[in-house]
């Protein structure tokens, strides 16, 4: 335990200030401290891989390391889509996943927000349509954000959310 | 292996590891596979080509390896009615290999076990998409399709059903588990999930569009396979890159099994209730891939090993950066290790919890990192070193207890051994000895050709055939992931433990899905 809690001291915080969302500007930016004070406290993210190579998983766990720490900006993964307000997707969708995934989609509660994440979701990756594949997630369900990169860089995912939950805000209801 | 005594011509194949082929009758496969299995060798791969319009109906291909290095055997079927004969007696890993071939060229074995591999929607059963006459059918039904799974009946066992979707950032698969109370009596993986006809869309491509793609088998091995592929092509061209792309290529790949090494421990630590050695290990992983972002321009390495060399220089500020981070990351492991075997919750989760005992490892052809976790002592970098391993000396970690603590223990010594070899690369990264360039162009490669590529990749042997064409166009591309042999072994080591324990050993194996499912 002492070792434990020595490393911990040593080691001490690292985790990151978050990015800015794409399109940096006074307004956006103020909307964003706006999110994160108020909506993006509570974020509830839902993962489907709808048929990836498995890089984009990889950085998106990387979102909850230390550096990202995206549970200290109040963004979670949670097991169950009929906890979650975005959907976040993988993959080019392949015809053995488009089921699930609409089905995935379809258990999530409204308001929900769905971000293709990397170039395969977003319909423009090494793997387009094909007789395994649909191709970009937005064949399947709407898409609110899409975010390219092979895959998309942990700092370009947390933009993307960020964007997503922006554009939500600012629509009227 | 010596297979004169079949009666059998064998003719060698150019290429990094020793490597031979021979034509077979259906009986010489047979035998030659038993031969391989007395002499300690494994099945390392199966696949089958469409090779009609070249007047040799279809090809059967298998891989097997033993001590001399491997062997190629290539079985002929005049059509599509002929049948191959079921090797799953002598190798049961063969099953879905062969089962995968049946659903992409409507080929089949002699087995009983006829069922579908990688359609889990209604797929139209007579369209075949590695036969070269395939036209894509238009529309699949979105229903799920009834899967034979094996029940278990009896007093109070009852069935759980998981997947595709899971409640974690982890690929799709299925797992069908029958259960008596909390106890595993029996788990079904049912995978194919992710497949998107890769073998399919490398068929006419050029090599370079080809070395992309194979990047992109399996993301987390993107430099083993991005280097299986060139050192398949290289071999078909009898064409050796320049030294200092060669060290390169054994830095990417050492820092890609340090990367996910220091992933999986942390994950693993996760999954038995250690969440500090998640944010230590994932912080670890975190720096090497942002070496990797500021060294190569890519944080996963992708597209960095290509065929020729590579295709960018590294700059001698990163080597002497990359030096003085291994020896910091193997001072911070050695520290992490302690506190994980000094933590009593930790170590009672890990031993004992999901083991696949050395025997049962052999016979069901465990290999890679899981293999030597389970006395399968067996290391591509070790037993059939090319240049630069060859001047490296690898030391081989192994264990045979066989359990979550060994495929533990295995990965903490890998990945000191990694950061060992990163010093020494780095090292010679910077001797005038080494100084060049980084990519030569090879000769036009010769059509009608086979060619193998096999590297060790953090997970086990990645092996990449392939068949080149007319006019430096791919004939045929078939990448072998080391999870189609390790994926039945998990459905053997889950038997008796918990189900909250599956998790855990899920983990500790880590098999691709994009890898097997293509």
């Amino acid at each position: 335990m002492y070792e434990t809690l020595r490393q911990i001291l040593r080691v001490g915080i690292r985790s990151e200030p978050p990015p800015t969302p794409a399109g940096d500007d006074v307004v956006v930016r103020r909307l964003h401290d706006d999110i994160l004070r108020t909506l993006g406290r509570a974020l509830a993210l839902r993962h489907v891989d709808a048929g990836s190579c498995n890089a984009c998983e990889l950085e998106s766990q990387a979102l909850s390391n230390p550096y990202y720490n995206v549970e200290g900006l109040g963004i979670r993964y949670v097991a169950s889509p009929r906890h979650a307000d975005v959907l976040m997707v993988t993959g080019p969708v392949t015809k053995n996943m488009a089921g699930a995934l609409r089905r995935t989609y379809e258990a999530m509660p409204e308001p929900r927000l769905v971000i293709a994440v990397g170039a395969c979701a977003s319909g423009c990756g090494v793997y387009g349509p094909d007789y395994a594949t649909v191709g970009a997630v937005s064949e399947i369900v709407p898409v609110d954000v899409a975010i390219p990169g092979c895959p998309p860089s942990p700092v370009a995912l947390l933009q993307g959310i960020l964007a997503a939950v922006s554009a939500s805000a600012a629509k009227p209801r | 292996m010596n297979v004169a005594p079949l009666g059998l011509v064998a003719a060698p194949l150019a290429g990094g590891v020793p490597a031979q082929r021979a034509q077979v009758s259906s009986g010489q496969l047979l035998t030659a596979c038993r031969l391989a299995w007395e002499n300690d060798g494994r099945l390392v791969a199966l696949w089958a080509s469409d090779e009609r319009d070249l007047h040799r109906g279809f090809c059967l291909r298998v891989v097997l390896e033993d001590s001399d290095g491997l062997t190629l055997l290539e079985h002929t079927l005049r059509d599509d009615r002929s049948r191959y004969p079921d090797l799953t007696p002598i190798f049961p890993a063969a099953n879905r290999m062969q089962r995968a071939t049946y659903d992409l060229l409507g080929i089949a074995a002699e087995s009983d076990d006829q069922r579908p591999w990688l359609w889990t929607q209604g797929h139209a059963t007579h369209a075949f998409p590695l036969r070269r006459d395939f036209a894509p059918v238009a529309e699949m039904s979105d229903e799920q399709d009834e899967y034979a799974f094996v029940r278990v009946d009896g007093e109070g066992v009852h069935e759980i059903p998981v997947g595709p979707v899971h409640a974690g950032i982890i690929e799709p698969g299925h797992f069908r588990f029958q259960v008596v109370g909390e106890k595993v009596l029996r788990l079904e993986e049912r995978l194919g999930y992710a497949h998107k006809g890769i073998e399919k869309r490398f068929e006419s491509m050029m090599i370079d569009d080809g070395a992309r793609l194979i990047g992109r088998v399996s993301g987390d091995s993107t430099v083993a396979y991005a280097w299986a592929f060139a050192g398949a092509v290289e071999a078909a061209a009898s064409f050796v890159p320049p030294a200092r792309a060669r060290w390169i290529r054994a830095l990417c790949l050492e820092r890609e099994r340090l990367a996910n090494h220091l992933g999986d421990i942390g994950a693993i630590g996760n999954d038995a209730g250690f969440a500090f050695g998640l944010a230590q290990f994932s912080r670890l992983r975190e720096d090497v891939l942002r070496r990797n972002q500021a060294a190569f321009g890519h944080r996963l390495m992708m597209d960095t090993v290509v065929p020729g060399g590579l295709s960018r220089e590294l700059a001698f500020e990163h080597v002497h950066a990359m030096h003085d981070e291994a020896d910091r990351l193997a001072r911070q492991i050695v520290r992490l290790r302690g506190i994980y075997d000094e933590h009593a919750g930790v170590q009672d989760r890990f031993r004992n919890c999901g083991r696949a005992a050395p025997k049962l490892a052999r016979s069901l052809g465990l290999m890679g990192l899981a293999g030597r976790a389970s006395g399968q002592a067996r290391d591509i970098r070790c037993d059939f070193p090319s240049a630069p391993y060859d001047l490296l000396d690898v030391r081989i970690a192994t264990q045979t207890a066989g359990d979550v603590w060994a495929r533990v223990a295995v990965r903490f010594d890998e990945a000191l051994e990694s950061a060992r070899l990163i010093g020494i690369i780095t090292t010679a990264l910077l001797d005038p000895a080494t100084m060049g360039p980084v990519h030569a162009s090879g000769p036009d490669l010769p059509a009608d050709r086979i060619s193998l590529g096999y590297v060790e990749g953090w997970r086990g042997p990645v092996l990449v055939a392939l068949e080149i064409g007319e006019g430096n166009v791919i004939r045929r591309c078939h990448p072998q992931d080391p999870s189609w042999c390790n994926w039945p072994v998990v459905e053997h080591a889950v038997i008796g433990n918990i189900v909250p324990d599956f998790p855990l050993i899920n983990k500790s194996f880590n098999l691709s899905y994009s890898g097997q499912d293509l």
